[in-house]
């Protein structure tokens, strides 16, 4: 086991060289950062050349690449951008756990991610919550009532949310609860940011800010769940060990939360546990309806305007994520059914 | 004895009790008939199909992208069905000329997206491998990262590279272009899994090891006798890479990288509309119906061929 996790971890480290370089090559050209770095002012020549030298963006791409990934304290830089390199630089590389700095706001990645990553877990956690709960509930029903009308029902309602685009899901609950509650002289929810700066940034604010996103993420996330949870709690129910159990005369709630659920959860922890880390990432669409300020309005804002640091650090912390669950999952998996054994 | 009836012969052996063997589509066709929801989906997709493409002959394009900014954001009325949008466009007409991009795109980027998972694939299955190994981590690289996240970087990698082109004296924004090769680019990884796990087990059949033995070519082995026996799979998983394609496309239209004004599509239509979630819902309302039409009648679609294309199943 221990050698299987050992072998995973290094096999993931060429994927992720393989990831870094190919988006380090997109990142090249999303655009020009100096062009939006003086703000409404126009960079003179001279200027955008000597920030050009100063910036390292001068530099062949390889040389670029290498100094993002182990750092530039080993070499000089042309810190005063007059074409001559003087003093050695101080970035220590993403290897050495330097994101870099910003040039937007000239302040470490590490701090700008730092600060957007609670608001981004808190929103996208309490949506996978809310969705398993409701998948649970309603997956494990419509499987024991198999083609019954309101599995039908049901059925037809996934496949509406399963197609439902998450923008336009987000724009008619805000309508309905916001404009139309508004209207109607009904208690209405909040549309746009985390809480109300008159009162602050209060749990209570946040949690009734946060009702709308996470109930537009979890009617999206929800559909797919739903009928994974179903097809997963039909099979187990065919097993013969559940004939077995129900033969003995066990209850049938017993049966069904011991006996049944107990197999079905293993293929659903494989799809929570390969679905996690990609909440880090945040939801890009809805973080910007709902001007949320999380990972996913950094990634957008920060796109814009070319900031491959930011950009860069946001999709590997989401590429490591992503290799490091991949690999827990299989841990989980291997604890929980003992049957799998990876030797 | 007429002469007729001495051809009703008494069954020698079980051959003759077996009637002819249905093909794939034979069977596929009764199978998928029965599934009521696909059939459904089947037309709802054609009618959407219909109202995009035969719109054209209701307003001409010049309509779609005149504006008349004294009829900005009027709700809808008998003059403009759907109502109009922050410059005074009739929304009806800007939805069938988007309907026109956004079905385009999705399928064009599907198609690009089912040749190179196809390529990607059956290279990767058939030679295994240190093929195998490049192609596998490659595809492993891209599933890795999120697929928006890639999305609107390479939009902004190719953005306004392209310029505007001129097909049937229309002129369509270069960004349709850009669009539909991205889309195309970011999706093939699922299937080209797919299409691995085929050509791996299949290519250690007797009848691949047959035509080795005559001497067939390795292309020829690949395109004509493995992969029309993977056909039924990449059929099902290309048929929802539409609806995804063209969910992909709102998204990125919707972030304001996708395509490019004045050329309409679903999505761009979408692009500022939280500004007028209260004062103009017409705005934002018929666009993302139409989206979510299209996406489920294809998801219908796909789910009626799944059941219906699938080999073990043994229901008629």
């Amino acid at each position: 086991m221990f050698q299987y996790v050992i072998k995973r971890l290094l096999q993931g480290i060429p994927l992720l060289i393989i990831v870094s370089l190919t988006l380090f090559l997109l990142m090249m050209k999303v655009g020009d950062p100096i062009a939006t770095m003086g703000g409404r002012t126009i960079t003179r020549p001279d200027d955008r050349e000597r920030l050009t030298r100063q910036l390292g963006l001068d530099k062949p791409l390889a040389v670029q690449y290498l100094y993002w990934l182990i750092g530039n304290d080993w070499t000089k830089i042309d810190a005063d951008g007059d074409g001559i390199p003087e003093k050695s630089g101080t970035r220590r590389g993403i290897l050495r756990g330097d994101l870099g700095t910003s040039l937007v706001t000239k302040e470490p990645v590490a701090k700008l991610i730092g600060e957007r990553i609670p608001n981004t877990l808190i929103l996208m956690l309490a949506s996978e919550i809310v969705t398993i709960l409701f998948a649970l509930f309603l997956g494990i029903y419509s499987a024991l009532r198999q083609y019954s009308t309101l599995d039908n029902i049901l059925t037809a309602l996934l496949f509406i949310g399963y197609s439902m685009p998450i923008f336009f899901i987000s724009l008619m609950s805000m309508y309905v609860f916001a404009v139309l509650f508004k209207q109607w002289g009904l208690p209405y929810l909040p549309t746009v940011g985390m809480f109300d700066p008159q009162v602050g940034k209060t749990t209570g604010q946040v949690l009734w800010h946060m009702v709308l996103p996470v109930l537009s993420l979890s009617v999206i996330y929800f559909a797919g769940y739903s009928r994974y949870i179903r097809s997963t709690m039909l099979e187990v129910m065919s097993q013969d060990y559940i004939r077995t159990a129900k033969s003995k005369g066990l209850p049938r709630r017993q049966v069904v939360y011991i006996h049944a659920l107990k197999n079905a959860s293993l293929p659903i922890v494989t799809l929570v546990g390969l679905d996690l880390p990609f909440l880090l990432g945040g939801a890009v669409v809805t973080e910007r309806i709902f001007a949320w300020p999380g990972m996913g309005r950094l990634f957008l804002d920060h796109l814009s305007r070319a900031d491959v640091s930011v950009v860069m650090g946001i999709m590997m912390l989401v590429a490591v994520a992503v290799v490091v669950f991949q690999i827990l999952t299989d841990i989980v998996y291997a604890w929980l059914d003992p049957r799998i054994r990876y030797d | 004895m007429t002469a007729h009836s001495t051809s009703l012969s008494v069954p020698q052996s079980a051959d003759d009790l077996a009637t002819e063997p249905l093909t794939l589509w034979q069977l596929g066709w009764l199978r998928f008939r029965r599934h009521k929801m696909a059939l459904f989906g089947g037309v709802l997709l054609i009618a959407l199909i219909i109202f995009a493409f035969g719109g054209s002959f209701l307003y001409t394009e010049k309509y779609a992208n005149f504006n008349d900014t004294s009829q900005r954001l009027q709700p809808p009325s008998s003059e403009h069905p759907f109502g109009t949008d922050s410059i005074g466009r009739d929304i009806l007409a800007r939805t069938i000329y988007g309907g026109q991009i956004s079905l385009f795109i999705g399928f064009v980027a599907v198609l690009i997206e089912t040749i190179l998972g196809i390529l990607v694939g059956a290279l990767a299955g058939y030679y295994g491998g240190v093929v195998d190994a490049i192609l596998m981590r490659f595809t492993e690289a891209l599933l890795i990262i999120p697929t928006i996240f890639l999305l609107l970087v390479m939009a902004k990698f190719f953005g306004g590279q392209i310029p505007e082109i001129h097909i049937f004296n229309r002129a369509f924004s270069g960004s349709v272009i850009v669009i539909v090769v991205i889309i195309g680019a970011t999706s093939w990884m699922y299937l080209a899994r797919i299409v691995r796990a085929e050509f791996l087990s299949l290519k250690e059949r007797e009848f691949i090891l047959a035509a080795h033995a005559t001497g067939t070519s390795n292309f020829e082995i690949i395109f004509y006798h493995i992969l029309p026996n993977t056909i039924a799979p990449i059929i099902v998983s290309s048929t929802l890479s539409v609806a995804n394609a063209i969910l992909a496309e709102a998204y990125i239209s919707f972030l304001g990288l996708g395509v490019q004004p004045p050329t309409a599509s679903w999505g761009n239509m979408l692009d500022n509309s939280v500004k007028y979630l209260d004062s103009a819902p017409w705005l934002w309302f018929f666009p993302g119906m139409l989206i979510l039409l299209t996406v489920l009648s294809i998801n219908f679609l796909g789910d009626g061929l799944r059941d219906a294309l699938d080999p073990r199943s043994r229901v008629i």
